[in-house]
C-alpha cells in the first residue's frame, strides 16, 4: 500500500514495505543519495533528515511513521547551496571527505531553528550524535556560529528595511 | 624521467571535447622505455606501458580540463595536484574543470596511500603546466608574428608585452595543438614569487557538492536494473560454508537470489573473503534477508585467536631478544655495567578504520568484461583483483573511481569490488554490494596489534648511555605471504629504526607474531604504536632524570645536523625517497618541537591542578611534526583535551587549507584511537560491531581547539595525510602523566583508570 508524505515541500507516494527505514526509501527507491548511510543504528547521524522540523535519524525511522508528515533532506535545504549553514560550511572549509556533512548540516539546521544564537555547549549537545571520522568538529562549531551570525545579521537587515 | 607529448583527443574525455581542443599528455617514463619510445616515434607514447600520464586539455572556449588520477578521500590530492599544474600553466582556477581518472596503468601508481601524492607528482604537474604554457606562448607569437620572448602568460591569456595585445587560451588552443612539444630544456618554470596557487591553496574542488548532498561516493553508485547485495562473511578469517539454509531469506519480500562466494585461497591479499550473498531489490531487503540465513560455518585455523591470550604472547615475545634491525655501538656491554636501568612495556591493540562510508561497489559483468564503480584508494588493484578472480584480462576491467567517504587505508583493499563483480557474473545482472557498519568493523583489514619493550640506562647527566627497543606485531606481509611472522624493513622503518635521537649505543629488534586477521594499513601504519612507545619512553626518561621533557627531548635529539645515513640500517627504505633529498634533518626536528612548545606556551603557562601538558616530536612520511597536548583530568576522571598545538614542516606545501585540515583531523583521529580505539577477538570472532562498542571521538570529546603551525619551507614536498597521527597519542599520554602523576602504557584509555 502506498505511503504518502511531503518530501522537500512536494507530495511523495511510495509503494514499499512499511517497515523499510526512510533512509533506504530515499536512497534506493527515490535515488536521493544526499542522505547517507553510516551505521544503521542511529549512532552516527549521517542519515539525519528533518521530520516536521525535528532532526531525525532516517536509518531507524520506518517509512510508515512519516505518513502524512513533512520530510526535509539535504536536497531540500536549499536548491543552490545558499542556506546560511551551507554557505558557512563553504566559507569555513568544513568538509574533508564530505560524507557525513549532509547529516551534520541537517542537525545544525534543526539546532539553529530552535536556538538562533547557540553557545558552544548548545552546539556540543546538539551535534554529538553526528560523527565525523575526518575530525572536522572545530570547523563545524565555527561554521554554526558563523551561520548564526549571518542569520542574525540578515534578520536585522530585514527588520531595518521594513 | 618525464616526457611530454601532444596527443589526439581519442581516449581522453571522449566525447566531451570539441574539435580544435588542445590535449597534452605528460608521461613519466622509466629510463628503459625512453629509447624505444623515441625511436619508434611519438605515437608509441600511448602504447608504452608502465608510464604514468597526467592529462591536460584546453577547450576552444578556454575551459581547462585536468585529470585527477589519485583518489580523493578527504586527503585533498584531487585538488592539490591539478592546482600545481594550473599554477604553472597560469590558468584561471575558476575556469578549470577536474575529471577523476579511471584505473589505468598509464598513470603509474594510483594507489593513494603512504602520503606521497604531492611528493611524487609535484614535478610532473609543473612540467605539464609549463609545457602547455610555452606552446600557448609560441602559438600567440606566430599569430602576431613577433618574437616568442616578447610574449608572456597572464592568467589564462597570452600577452604581447610591448604592445599589450592579448589572446585567450581558448583562442590559441587549436594553434597550440598543432605545434611540436618543446623539450624539457626549453621550459622555464615560474619563479616562486609568481606562484598564484602553490602555497596559497584553494577550496576543495567538490566542496559545493559536498554541502548540497550532490557529491557521489561508492555507496551512491547506481546501475540501472541492479540488485543490492549484502554478504554474510565467514565469522573467522578463512572460514568456509559447511551448510546453508536460505529458505527464510528467500521468502523475505524483495529478496531475489542467494549465492555463495568462495572463500579465498591463501594468500588472501586483495581477494574477497567469501561467504553467502543475499541479493534483493533494495539494500534494506538484502540486509533483512541476510539476517534470515541459516549458515553453519567451518571456522578454520584462526578460531584459536583470543585477544587476551594473544596479548600475553606478544608481551612475552617482546621480553626476549628478537631479530635485529638496527644496531649501533654495543648495548649489551653498557647494560652489563649496571647503573640506572629503566625498562618499560607498551601495548597497542588492533584498530578498525571505521571510515564514515562503509565499503561499497557496483559492478556489471557483460561479454566477458567488467565495469565497476568503487570507492577505492587503489583503482588498479581493483582491476587486478577482479581480473584475477574472474580469470579475465586486467584491461577488460573498467574501474570508475568515486569519491570516498573516508578511507584511511581500508579502501586500498579491493575485496568489496571483487564481490560485486563476482555476483554480477553469477546473477547476470548489475550488482551493488553494500557493506554495513557491522561488516566494516568485523571484517576489516585491521591495523596491527603490537607490544613494545624498551630499556635504557641513564648516565650521570641523565642521558641514555644505552637504548634498546623491541616491537612485536603481526606484520602486514602476513596478508600477502602466508606464515610471515616478522616485519619487513618497511614497517620497522615507521617510527622505529628511524628514531632520530643521538644514541651511541642503540639496538632495534623485532619479535615474531602470527596473524589471525587481515592486517592492513591504517593512517600512519606502524608509526602509531612505535611512536607511542618511543615518545612515552622518552618522557619517562626525562622524569627519571629529573628534567623538563622539552629540554630533555631536545638533548636526546642533539645538535642540529643531518643524520649520517650510516647511522641507519643499510636497508632503511626512507619511504622510497632518496636520502640525499629527504634526509633525517635534526635541525628541522628541533625546530618543529621548539615551535610547537613556544605556541603552546610550554613551561610559561600557569596550569591549574588537574591540568598538564605533554609533547612528542616525530618524523613520518618525510614530514616533521611536533605536537603539544594540554589536558585536564577532572576529579571524576573525565578527560578534557583543551588545546593541541601541532607544528608541521612538510617541505613545500601546495594547499595550506588541506594541511590545516589534515592536522586538525589527525588530532581527532589520534583522540579516537587513544581514548577508545580497540578491536578484540574471541575464538577468532571480532567482538565489536558498530559505533556503540567501537566508539570514535565525537564533537564533545575531541580536542577543544587544535592549532596547526606550518613551517614555511623550500624543501621538497613531503607527506600531509598521515604524519599528524603518530605524535598525538604519546603527547596525550604524557600530558595525562603531567596532570595526574600516573603513567599509562597501554592504548586505549578505556583500559586504564585515569584517577
Amino acid at each position: 500500500m502506498a505511503i504518502t508524505f511531503k518530501l522537500n515541500g512536494k507530495s511523495q507516494s511510495v509503494d514499499v514495505s512499511p517497515e523499510m527505514p526512510l533512509l533506504w526509501v530515499l536512497r534506493d527507491t527515490l535515488n536521493m543519495t544526499g542522505t547517507k548511510f553510516g551505521c544503521g543504528m542511529a549512532l552516527c547521524g549521517a542519515c539525519t533528515v528533518h521530520i516536521n522540523g525535528e532532526a531525525t535519524r532516517s536509518c531507524v525511522t520506518p517509512v510508515s511513521s512519516v505518513a502524512g508528515k513533512s520530510v526535509t533532506t539535504i536536497e531540500g535545504l536549499s536548491p543552490d547551496a545558499s542556506h546560511p549553514l551551507q554557505q558557512a560550511w563553504i566559507e569555513e572549509d568544513v568538509p574533508q571527505c564530505g560524507y557525513c556533512q549532509s547529516g551534520q548540516i541537517m542537525s545544525a539546521a534543526a539546532l539553529l531553528a530552535k536556538k538562533p544564537k547557540p553557545t558552544d555547549a548548545d552546539i556540543d549537545d546538539a551535534m554529538q550524535g553526528n560523527i565525523c571520522r575526518c575530525g572536522t568538529y572545530q570547523r563545524i562549531r565555527k561554521a554554526i556560529h558563523r551561520a548564526a551570525d549571518s542569520h542574525a545579521g540578515a534578520a536585522k537587515e530585514k527588520a531595518a528595511t521594513r | 624521467m618525464i616526457e611530454v607529448a601532444n596527443v589526439t583527443r581519442r581516449g581522453f574525455l571522449q566525447g566531451m571535447l570539441s574539435a580544435g581542443a588542445f590535449v597534452l599528455t605528460v608521461q613519466v617514463f622509466p629510463e628503459t622505455l625512453i629509447a624505444s619510445a623515441s625511436a619508434a616515434g611519438e605515437n608509441s607514447f600511448a602504447a608504452a606501458a608502465f608510464h604514468s600520464g597526467v592529462y591536460l586539455a584546453i577547450e576552444t572556449d578556454g575551459t581547462v580540463h585536468i585529470i585527477a588520477h589519485r583518489s580523493e578521500m578527504g586527503n585533498g590530492s584531487k585538488t592539490s595536484l591539478p592546482l600545481v599544474l594550473a599554477d604553472e600553466l597560469d590558468a584561471d582556477w575558476k575556469r578549470v574543470k577536474l575529471q577523476q581518472a579511471d584505473a589505468d596503468e598509464k598513470y603509474g601508481s594510483q594507489d593513494t596511500d603512504g602520503s606521497h601524492s604531492v611528493r611524487d607528482f609535484f614535478e610532473p604537474m609543473r612540467q605539464a603546466g609549463a609545457t602547455a604554457r610555452l606552446m600557448l606562448v609560441r602559438a600567440a607569437a606566430q599569430r602576431w608574428n613577433v618574437p616568442e620572448k616578447e610574449c608572456h602568460a597572464d592568467l589564462h591569456r597570452i600577452v604581447h608585452t610591448p604592445s599589450g595585445k592579448k589572446l585567450g587560451y581558448g583562442e590559441l588552443a587549436s594553434a597550440a595543438a598543432a605545434l611540436p612539444v618543446p623539450k624539457k630544456e626549453e621550459l622555464q618554470y615560474k619563479p616562486k614569487t609568481a606562484w598564484r596557487y602553490i602555497g596559497k591553496g584553494a577550496k576543495t574542488y567538490d566542496l559545493r557538492n559536498m554541502v548540497s548532498g550532490k557529491a557521489l561516493y561508492g555507496q551512491d553508485a547506481r546501475i540501472d536494473g541492479m540488485l543490492y547485495a549484502a554478504i554474510a562473511h565467514p565469522p573467522v578469517l578463512g572460514g568456509t560454508v559447511k551448510s546453508l539454509d536460505d529458505k527464510d531469506a528467500l521468502a523475505f519480500p524483495g529478496v531475489k537470489q542467494t549465492h555463495t562466494i568462495d572463500t579465498f585461497k591463501a594468500p588472501h591479499a586483495f581477494q574477497a573473503l567469501g561467504g553467502v550473498a543475499v541479493l534483493a531489490d533494495s539494500t534494506w531487503a538484502a540486509f533483512q534477508g541476510r539476517k534470515k540465513l541459516k549458515i553453519e560455518w567451518a571456522l578454520g585455523a584462526h578460531g584459536v585467536f583470543t585477544s587476551d591470550a594473544y596479548k600475553k604472547q606478544l608481551q612475552e615475545t617482546a621480553r626476549k631478544p628478537g631479530k635485529v634491525f638496527r644496531n649501533n655501538g654495543d648495548v649489551d656491554a653498557v647494560f652489563a655495567k649496571g647503573g640506572k636501568i629503566i625498562e618499560a612495556e607498551y601495548y597497542a591493540p588492533l584498530l578498525a578504520h571505521a571510515s564514515m562510508e562503509p565499503p561499497a561497489a557496483a559492478a556489471e559483468f557483460a561479454d566477458g568484461k567488467v565495469t565497476v564503480w568503487a570507492c577505492t584508494q587503489n583503482p588498479q588493484g581493483v582491476q587486478e583483483a577482479i581480473a584475477g578472480t574472474l580469470g579475465i584480462k586486467k584491461e577488460d576491467v573498467t574501474c570508475h573511481v568515486t569519491l570516498q567517504g573516508g578511507a584511511f587505508g581500508r579502501k586500498s583493499f579491493p575485496d568489496f569490488a571483487v564481490e560485486a563483480a563476482v555476483l554480477s557474473k553469477k546473477t547476470g545482472k548489475p550488482v551493488k554490494v553494500v557493506w554495513s557498519r557491522e561488516d566494516d568493523i568485523k571484517f576489516d583489514s585491521y591495523h596491527s596489534v603490537a607490544a613494545m619493550y624498551m630499556k635504557a640506562t641513564l648516565g650521570p647527566d641523565g642521558k641514555p648511555e644505552a637504548w634498546l627497543q623491541r616491537s612485536v606485531f603481526p606484520p602486514i606481509n602476513s596478508t600477502f605471504i602466508p606464515g610471515t611472522v616478522n616485519s619487513e624493513p618497511f614497517e620497522m622503518s615507521l617510527g622505529f629504526t628511524d628514531v632520530a635521537f643521538a644514541l651511541a649505543n642503540h639496538r632495534v629488534e623485532n619479535g615474531a607474531a602470527e596473524a589471525h586477521v587481515r592486517i592492513g594499513w591504517l593512517r600512519s601504519v606502524a608509526n602509531i604504536y612505535h611512536a607511542f612507545a618511543i615518545h612515552s619512553f622518552a618522557d619517562e626518561l626525562a622524569h627519571a632524570a629529573g628534567k623538563d621533557p622539552l629540554e630533555y627531548v631536545l638533548s636526546l635529539l642533539g645538535p642540529a645536523r643531518i643524520m649520517d645515513r650510516k647511522e641507519l640500517p643499510a636497508d632503511y627504505p626512507n619511504q622510497e625517497a632518496d636520502y640525499k633529498d629527504y634526509p633525517i634533518d635534526i635541525g628541522r626536528m628541533r625546530h618543529v618541537l621548539e615551535l610547537a612548545a613556544e605556541k603552546a606556551a610550554w613551561g610559561k603557562k600557569h596550569l591549574p591542578k588537574g591540568h598538564g601538558m605533554g609533547l612528542a616530536v616525530h618524523r613520518s612520511f618525510l614530514t616533521y611534526v611536533a605536537t603539544v597536548v594540554h589536558v585536564e583530568v577532572t576529579k571524576d576522571g573525565e578527560l578534557i583535551i583543551h588545546q593541541v598545538d601541532t607544528a608541521v614542516d612538510a617541505g613545500q606545501i601546495v594547499n595550506p587549507i588541506t594541511v590545516q585540515q589534515q592536522f586538525e583531523g589527525a588530532a581527532v583521529f589520534g583522540t579516537s584511537l587513544a581514548r577508545t580505539g580497540e578491536i578484540t577477538a574471541t575464538n577468532g570472532v571480532i567482538d565489536q560491531s558498530n559505533f556503540n562498542d567501537y566508539p570514535v571521538a565525537r564533537i564533545n570529546e575531541a580536542p577543544r581547539a587544535t592549532h596547526v603551525h606550518i613551517v614555511p619551507s623550500d624543501a621538497p614536498p613531503a607527506g600531509i595525510g598521515e604524519p599528524g597521527v603518530p605524535p598525538f597519542a604519546p603527547a596525550l599520554y604524557n600530558a595525562i602523566f603531567a596532570a595526574t602523576g600516573k603513567r599509562h602504557r597501554e592504548l586505549p584509555l578505556t583500559r586504564v583508570q585515569l584517577v
